[in-house]
């Protein structure tokens, strides 16, 4: 019997194949919309406050603590302004630090970030447990006394910048050619694929950052013009921010008594998680209305299956009513339409996985392009199970109606007229 | 063995001006296991609601028919339902073929409800009515006479005991007519279903050693019918 009412539905679609086609269409729509928001939302939340960040906090000038993560962490927003080295200097050698990694922003290459740090970024540093930033084969850390740089894999792919090129960078974070700085930098390596923002910098010695033509230094607070072969006082050099890991979380605590609560010439942006997690919180209506948007599509696409179905309800009555003297009972025929309704979702569901991947893959290029945080298509999520069995449960709930009137259908006044 | 046996049917319906009008009353009817018969009346005498209140279609407001041997007034709709696809085939005058199905699946609704879908019988059927060469048309490709020939096959389909026929020939010319009584005759003999045939043709009926009149069978009928002729 399932098979035969499946043989009633198979033949049903195929005989409105029009209306069919634009439901399933619909229902792709509505389903790949809700998957894509729902997983988008989670992966960016993961990739923003969980993600291949490798860092526990930032040291930064007195302000904002979002802005500081913004900046050196996703290398976004402007730099709030710079710190003295020898905060650094003191920071890296306080007992709950594990790593203190300097960073200096100020240039670009093509737009991409032109950082100075030192190479303990490569040697040190692991963005994800036990995953370090690796220089493609080929290539090396640059020296931190020559004028040397390791890009980014995302930038090298989007410059073209490989080993051995030349490049002079620019003044300023936005690409301007013509604030190109007089200085030429050598590429020294190009580091493999890590899927986390250090993809999108071209990082430079710290030394170089500070002897780039133009550059002034405000360590002591006032203006210091580095001079060729001749060492820099620590007392002018000075960062934007230090990227730092923590030994445990109580080191976390007390520098964050220390620093933001006793302090007041510094910001700790800690824990990183938190203060993003915080971002997320303040946007989170934007997430709402996304996600408001997407129900809405998904009520429409329930309409059009409601509306599809009982357009063809008329012109089936007929079918039904030769159906019943055939033996098919009225719950056979019921079951048969929504079966129909539900197998138009499934086929809906499956054209929503390819609207998904669409949406997902769109959304990854932009997201990466501008973040350097990937989003995986094929990342597990939950949302990838729940909107299918969702969506199918709605579109068999929009098939009651027509159900409900194909069931009501009587028999004897539908097939031919009394003689 | 007795296939169908009708007592006291009593069938009425309600006017839009809220009286009850009664449209059949058949105090007694019944056919006997292979047996053939010719069912003539005029317009109006009921014919059409009698085969559907012995197919089950119809639920009546009293008496009883039995259907080789189940009573199906006692019976609730799914059950008359199944009755209906275990023990009935049903050819109407226009066919009612789904012309969504080609021949071969028209044929398979058949069996579909009852014994189940038996594709290999289908084909022996349509075999047997002369269409193995249009298993495949769909009923707007076939002729009249093939879509008869089709609907045959259909109401034998789930091996009945009762075939009913409500003017089966009532939409072909005379020559195709008379093929598809015969056809329909022998094709019911072969597979000992009996046949339940209406028709105002007097020609087609005159080929039934038992021919009943229901306006006289119908009490109903007969006290509203004219005095003679008509369908």
């Amino acid at each position: 019997m399932v098979r035969g009412i499946m043989r009633l539905v198979l033949r049903s679609l195929r005989q409105h194949v029009l209306s069919t086609v634009v439901t399933l269409l619909s229902v792709g729509l509505a389903s790949g919309l809700v998957m894509a928001v729902f997983s988008i939302k989670e992966q960016t939340y993961q990739a923003f406050t969980g993600g291949p960040v490798g860092f526990d906090a930032v040291l930064g000038a007195r302000g904002s603590q979002l802005q500081l993560v913004l900046n050196t962490v996703f290398h976004l927003e402007t730099s709030p302004g710079n710190i003295p080295f020898s905060m650094y200097n003191a920071i890296a050698a306080d007992p709950g630090v594990e790593l203190a990694i300097p960073y200096a922003v100020g240039d670009n290459y093509e737009g991409y970030r032109v950082v100075g740090t030192s190479p303990e970024l490569f040697t040190k540093f692991e963005y994800s447990a036990g995953r370090k930033l690796t220089i493609a084969a080929g290539g090396r850390i640059f020296d931190p006394e020559e004028k040397g740089a390791v890009v980014g894999s995302f930038v090298a792919q989007k410059t073209g910048l490989k080993v051995g090129d030349h490049f002079e960078p620019r003044h300023g974070l936005t690409d301007d050619p013509e604030k190109a700085h007089d200085d030429e930098y050598t590429v020294t390596g190009i580091l493999e694929p890590s899927n986390s923002p250090s993809d999108r910098v071209v990082w430079i010695p710290l030394e170089g950052l500070y002897r780039m033509s133009g550059h002034v230094l405000r360590g002591t607070g006032r203006n210091y013009r580095p001079v060729a072969d001749s060492a820099i006082a620590l007392e002018h050099k000075e960062v934007s921010a230090v990227m730092l890991k923590l030994k445990d979380p109580t080191a976390g605590i007390y520098l964050d008594q220390a620093i933001n609560r006793t302090g007041k010439v510094a910001t700790l942006a800690w824990p990183i998680g938190r203060v993003m997690a915080d971002l997320f919180g303040k946007i989170g209506w934007m997430n709402n209305v996304l996600a408001m948007i997407a129900y809405l599509v998904v009520v429409v696409a329930a309409g059009s299956i409601l509306a599809s179905i009982y357009n063809t309800m008329n012109e089936r009555r007929r079918e039904f009513a030769i159906l019943r003297s055939l033996g098919a009972r009225r719950s056979t025929v019921f079951s048969a339409i929504v079966l129909e309704a539900a197998t138009i979702t499934a086929l809906g569901v499956v054209v929503g996985f390819l609207v998904y991947g669409v949406i997902i893959g769109t959304a990854a290029v932009i997201v990466r392009a501008q973040t350097g945080v990937v989003l995986d298509a094929f990342r597990f999520d939950w949302a990838l199970v729940f909107t299918p069995i969702g969506m199918i449960v709605i579109g068999a709930l929009a098939g009651l109606v027509p159900a409900f009137k194909a069931y009501r259908t009587d028999v004897a006044s539908n097939l031919t007229p009394l003689s | 063995m007795t296939v169908l046996d009708v007592h006291d049917l009593v069938k009425g319906y309600l006017s839009p001006e809220g009286e009850r009008s009664t449209v059949i009353d058949v105090p007694s009817f019944s056919m006997a296991a292979g047996e053939q018969v010719g069912l003539r009346g005029p317009s109006g005498s009921g014919k059409t609601t009698f085969l559907n209140l012995i197919a089950g279609i119809l639920q009546a407001d009293s008496g009883r028919i039995s259907i080789d041997g189940r009573e199906m007034t006692a019976l609730s709709e799914p059950n008359r339902d199944r009755l209906r696809a275990e023990k009935m085939g049903y050819v109407f005058q226009t066919f009612n073929l789904l012309h969504g199905y080609n021949a071969l699946e028209n044929v398979e609704l058949g069996m579909m409800f009852g014994p189940g879908i038996n594709t290999r019988y289908a084909r022996e059927l349509l075999d047997r009515v002369g269409l193995s060469h249009r298993m495949t048309y769909r009923p707007r490709q076939l002729s009249v006479g093939q879509q008869q020939r089709v609907a045959v096959a259909r109401a034998l389909a789930s091996k009945p005991k009762l075939v009913l026929a409500d003017e089966p020939t009532g939409n072909l010319d005379r020559r195709h007519a008379m093929e598809a009584l015969e056809l329909m005759r022998a094709v019911c003999r072969e597979h000992d279903a009996a046949l339940l045939l209406v028709s105002h043709d007097p020609q087609i009926l005159e080929h039934f050693a038992r021919c009943e009149d229901l306006s006289v069978l119908n009490r109903a009928a007969r006290d509203t019918a004219p005095a003679a002729g008509g369908r």
